[in-house]
């Protein structure tokens, strides 16, 4: 009897120290990072993206670190394991919570982390948004990577260009709510039917940017549409698997495929013929840029207002557009010839 | 141990759940355990995490952890019948977008969207209520199927757009202060409601006992006049009614209305159960523990996040904790019954079965052999 009871209180004993350890060891170990600046001190630069592990935001956030450090600033990069609309609300509290300098944002929603956004931006923290935007009115600058117009002709363009202008081509998208892939799919739409009457947009697919079920979906749409000469995925994730796919098919060379994509990851998929070319902008210049707009902003120098001009690092002078926007670029072609000349 | 039994004879004193004195089976509790953990971490980070102790900790707290609180009152219920309902986030999400087109398409109100939504997963409930209870098929066969089914119709119904026009005065309502300054939202409101009435329904009715009847044996609870198939059938109805809720909530927190809101939120919600002391294999389990479960990994995963640490970081120690007290739970019955045995286990009337915790919590041994041979 006696016993039992004893086990019983040793097990509540054991698994309340064991509850209480495990948290003492873990936030030991983050003491010392915390007071290097997370805890709200001046200069403190969070970077959020839409979620952890995924290349292109590594590499965008790692020119952003780049910069954070140049300029003198703490660099911080948090967010969810997986890009649902409400998961980056936590990480947004969070800096408010610690009050940093700068949130530097790509949203997985336009409206789902807008009221936390604002409230970071009363406790003080600057809002900038990249990649993807949410409302103007949740944000105080908007680094955009092109414009949808921008984007998606050089997308219809190379379509065009690389199946003689004529057959059916379909779409690869990320998720369906996705705010930047559902613009630029509608100015790809417009741009086919305008531009390019030969051509016909047979299926848009959502592979959730997911590689497996992106994957899957190039098989679906290769099976749903025999005649089909060319896939257009404007999405990283999208384009690698399709590629991945498309490379060990019999489709390999008569399906066209082209889209946003990185170097890195197309690299074997253009050496092999299976791709020959597809454009993007740089997503380390474009956490580079975020990350001095939101140091202008942190400082002062800028409001965020059009017409506004700030110096960010190598990548020169920039102008603040109407909507508190600043544009990167134009997107950049990339293919067999000047592939080896990036790594990213 | 404090699991409700079966009603016994007041001249069996020697029976093991009732030998020690009532605070003794009130306090040497996994639910007490969790309690004490959570109050030792709150405690612990408010005095060690930068910006713990402010004042928006807790009101983001109870803001994040409210759907999973509420749904996971009837997820209780459910898992102490032995069953289990994966369907719940897909059902948020087919709520919010019911919400969403409710109001943005036909014109509805609020309060009439909401009714309507709860009607809407109520249904969705009793779909995986007929097909577990009176079709009889496992409820984890149904209940992945309805997560993929519900999730599904409400991506379909939504397509690629999300409904954000919800009337500032219900989207404020969501995240609405009970006063000024204060660190509770309102949401908390509803939520003590609930939670009131599912303490009283399953500590405190005939209905609640055969909840933990059929979580036990679900053959003896139907042989002593419980209903086992209506029984299930009203715990998924609750389950479907209460995820809809949620769904109303989790749109007008975020403005938005979407298919794949709350995606994974299942998961989250039986962490916090199966953490709270509920025992997977049914028949064990109270509410405070689970109330506690759900805070607890709320606050570990808010101090954390104030450290900076990443999300794979905050998973691997909630997933290592919920292994951990399951295993604490189950090792602790295995030793229990092997240290019955050794005594000789003479102190339990002979050829009874034991319907209490210790019994469920371990894996089912066979214990009354043994006894008999003892005996």
């Amino acid at each position: 009897m006696n016993f039992r009871n004893r086990l019983s209180a040793l097990a509540a004993v054991t698994l309340v120290a064991g509850l209480a350890l495990s948290a003492c060891g873990g936030d030991d170990s983050a003491d010392d990072k915390a007071s290097g600046g997370g805890g709200g001190g001046d200069g403190t630069y969070t970077f959020l993206p839409k979620n952890l592990g995924n290349a292109y935001f590594d590499t965008s956030d790692n020119a952003g670190k780049a910069a954070v450090e140049a300029f003198g600033g703490t660099y911080q990069e948090v967010g969810p394991d997986k890009a649902s609309p409400d998961a980056q609300v936590p990480f947004i509290n969070t800096a408010a919570q610690q009050g940093v300098s700068a949130l530097i944002v790509s949203a997985n929603d336009k409206e789902a982390i807008c009221d936390a956004l604002n409230e970071a931006r009363d406790a003080g923290t600057k809002v900038v948004t990249f990649d993807s935007d949410v409302n103007p009115d949740c944000r105080d600058l908007f680094i955009n990577q092109a414009t949808a117009d921008g984007i998606a002709k050089v997308e219809v363009d190379m379509i065009a260009e690389q199946i003689g202008d004529a057959g059916e081509v379909a779409i690869l998208s990320a998720s369906a709510n996705a705010t930047n892939q559902n613009a630029w799919i509608d100015v790809m739409k417009k741009d086919i039917a305008d531009n390019h009457p030969n051509i016909k947009l047979v299926d848009v697919v959502y592979g959730d940017d997911d590689d497996q079920t992106s994957f899957d979906k190039t098989a679906a749409l290769l099976q749903a549409h025999p005649d089909l000469k060319g896939i257009i995925s404007p999405t990283t994730v999208g384009i690698a698997a399709a590629a991945r796919y498309l490379s060990t098919s019999d489709a390999k060379g008569k399906v066209a495929l082209t889209g946003l994509g990185t170097p890195n990851q197309m690299r074997e998929y253009v050496k092999d013929g299976t791709v020959t070319e597809f454009a993007l902008w740089n997503p380390g210049d474009l956490g580079t840029l975020a990350a001095y707009a939101a140091k202008a902003l942190v400082d002062g120098d800028i409001k965020g207002d059009e017409g506004d001009t700030f110096t960010a690092g190598d990548l020169g002078d920039f102008t603040v557009d109407a909507d508190h926007t600043v544009l990167l670029g134009e997107p950049f072609r990339y293919n067999a010839d000047n592939i080896d000349d990036f790594d990213f | 141990m404090t699991a409700p039994t079966l009603e016994r004879p007041a001249e069996t004193p020697a029976y093991a759940a009732h030998a020690h004195s009532w605070w003794r089976r009130t306090l040497l509790t996994p639910e007490i355990a969790v309690i004490a953990a959570l109050v030792l971490v709150y405690a612990w980070s408010n005095a060690n995490v930068a910006n713990f102790d402010g004042p928006l900790t807790l009101y983001y707290l109870f803001l994040d952890t409210a759907p999973i609180l509420l749904i996971a009152l009837p997820m209780t219920l459910v898992i102490v019948t032995g069953e289990i309902d994966l369907s719940v986030a897909s059902v948020v999400g087919l709520s919010s977008v019911a919400v969403g087109m409710l109001h943005h398409d036909a014109g509805l109100s609020i309060p009439a969207a909401t009714v309507l939504a709860v009607l809407m997963g109520m249904a969705a409930g009793a779909v995986n209520g007929f097909l577990v209870a009176y079709v009889g098929l496992p409820s984890l066969a149904v209940t992945i199927g309805t997560l993929a089914l519900y999730r599904g119709v409400a991506v379909g119904l939504l397509g690629t757009q999300a409904v954000t026009d919800f009337p500032q005065k219900w989207t404020d309502l969501a995240k609405e202060r009970i006063a000024d300054g204060s660190s509770y939202p309102v949401i908390l409101i509803p939520f003590l409601l609930l939670l009131i009435g599912f303490a009283w329904l399953l500590h405190f009715t005939a209905f609640g006992r055969g909840v933990f009847e059929i979580g036990l044996n679900s053959e003896a609870a139907h042989f002593s006049g419980v209903n086992v198939e209506l029984t299930k059938f009203w715990l998924f109805v609750l389950s479907g009614a209460v995820a809809a809720f949620a769904g109303v909530y989790y749109t007008l927190r975020y403005g938005s209305a979407r298919g794949d809101n709350a995606t994974g939120l299942e998961l989250q919600v039986i962490a916090a159960v199966l953490l709270g002391g509920v025992s997977i294999f049914g028949g064990r389990g109270a509410l405070h523990g689970v109330v506690a479960g759900v805070l607890l990994i709320g606050v570990i995963s808010s101090a954390m996040r104030l450290e900076n640490y990443t999300v794979n970081v905050i998973n691997i120690v909630i997933g290592t904790l919920l292994v951990l007290s399951v295993m604490t739970t189950s090792l602790l019955g295995r030793v229990r019954s092997l240290a019955a045995r050794a005594r000789g286990g003479g102190l339990r009337p002979p050829g009874r079965p034991q319907p209490d915790a210790t019994a469920s919590a371990s894996t089912p041994a066979p214990p009354s052999t043994e006894e008999r041979h003892q005996a």
